[in-house]
């Protein structure tokens, strides 16, 4: 398993406008308006709810909590939560995934036809995954368990 | 080189085959950093914030900002009025349109600084420059709608962009502008290749809102392919999209 990168996370940028105290529930929100769909006509009232629940309700430890990792398809993702006076200010990526991954196949029966096809598995090695939530909600899942920790 | 940060409320990754020196990788995390102050609707200092609450005239917004409302104007035109970035409640919101537009400026950044072989991947959307560190063209997946952990395409790109619209995450909430009061629940996976990101984005989200006609409507664009999973796990693919499968 590779650490390729450690990287910065930029919420603290966002301190400039909201200082400390209100950073954690602007990081989630962003969250969460990148798991809603990007059409237009999304109705912004969905995107209130659950990790910020998480973000606001807790009065976190500080230190740095290490999330799981998760996969990803092509390869693990795992990050960092940074807390400090008891709010997350920072994530770091810890793993994000590379392009060695090659298996996953599953098969299952496609139909002869000329344009459509049922839609089948495949396990070919790729270097990235077009289609939004599969990424991050590998990254939401090892943020959820690093903030898990910092609540416990 | 490669990098990846959340930003925008998304992993950002950056991937540069070539050698390039390490301020260049900041400059265009600076540029996502510097694109979400201005659009952020979760941020109350954003300038849509403020032209949301009136504090800000059309007349005195930014360049930037008047740049990506006229292209959300441009669009909507384009798609027979199913790009929308009003909300029902009548503010504007242009994230639909501002994170194919960032990715293509980033990737302008990167080109202009004479980089030749990169993606930029923003939550999904990618733009691809050149080639991969092995030679080859970029190698793009196209998530599973129905499983997370699976690929149903990959596809080999090269200079051109991708997007995927869908409906998955919190169950279902995308909408026909022209009728609010349905929702699209016949297809929950649409993925669009154009000759930049934000082509393939932006025609992605509206052509989403079509729902199952969406795929006549890319067909029928010169230069756009698209490929379209419905509900009951169907996928039916543009003329020339298998063009770009390599599985």
């Amino acid at each position: 398993m590779k650490f390729p990168t450690h990287s910065s996370i930029l919420a603290l940028s966002a301190v400039a406008f909201f200082g400390v105290a209100t950073l954690d529930s602007a990081l989630a929100s962003q969250w969460l308006s990148f798991l809603t769909p990007d059409v237009a006509t999304t109705p912004a009232v969905d995107n209130a709810a659950p990790v910020q629940l998480a973000a606001n309700t807790r009065k976190y430890s500080d230190g740095s909590f290490t999330g799981d990792a998760f996969d990803a398809y092509y390869g693990m993702v795992q990050v960092q939560a940074n807390i400090q006076g008891g709010h997350l200010v920072s994530i770091d990526v810890l793993q994000s995934p590379n392009h060695q991954r090659t298996s996953r196949a599953i098969n299952r029966q496609a139909l002869p036809m000329l344009e459509s096809a049922v839609i089948r598995a495949q396990g070919t090695r790729i270097n990235m995954v077009s289609g939004a939530t599969l990424t991050s909600r590998a990254y939401l899942q090892s943020l959820y368990g690093a903030l898990a920790q910092a609540g416990s | 080189m490669r990098d990846t940060r959340i930003l925008m409320g998304m992993p950002i990754t950056v991937d540069i085959t070539d050698d390039v020196p390490p301020q260049l990788m900041e400059d265009v995390y600076d540029y996502f950093t510097a694109i979400d102050r201005r659009f952020s609707l979760y941020k109350p200092d954003s300038e849509i914030s403020a032209y949301n609450r009136g504090d800000v005239g059309h007349a005195n917004l930014s360049a930037e900002m008047h740049e990506v409302l006229a292209l959300a104007e441009r669009t909507k035109s384009q798609t027979d009025g199913y790009f929308e970035i009003r909300k029902p409640d009548g503010r504007i919101d242009p994230s639909g349109i501002v994170k194919g537009w960032a990715i293509n400026n980033a990737a302008l950044l990167l080109r202009r600084s004479g980089v030749r072989n990169f993606y930029v991947d923003a939550g999904g959307d990618i733009q691809a420059a050149g080639l991969n560190a092995d030679g080859e063209d970029w190698r793009v997946g196209i998530r599973n709608p129905f499983n997370d952990a699976e690929i149903v395409k990959a596809l080999s790109l090269r200079n051109c962009g991708i997007a995927t619209s869908g409906t998955y995450v919190r169950g279902q909430h995308i909408y026909n502008p022209h009728h609010l009061s349905q929702q699209i629940d016949d297809i929950v996976s649409l993925t669009v290749i154009g000759p930049d990101v934000l082509e393939a984005d932006r025609f992605a989200t509206a052509a989403f809102a079509m729902g199952e006609n969406g795929i006549y409507f890319i067909e029928d664009l010169p230069g756009l392919e698209g490929y379209i999973i419905s509900a009951r796990g169907i996928a039916t693919q543009t003329t020339g999209f298998g063009a770009f499968v390599i599985s």
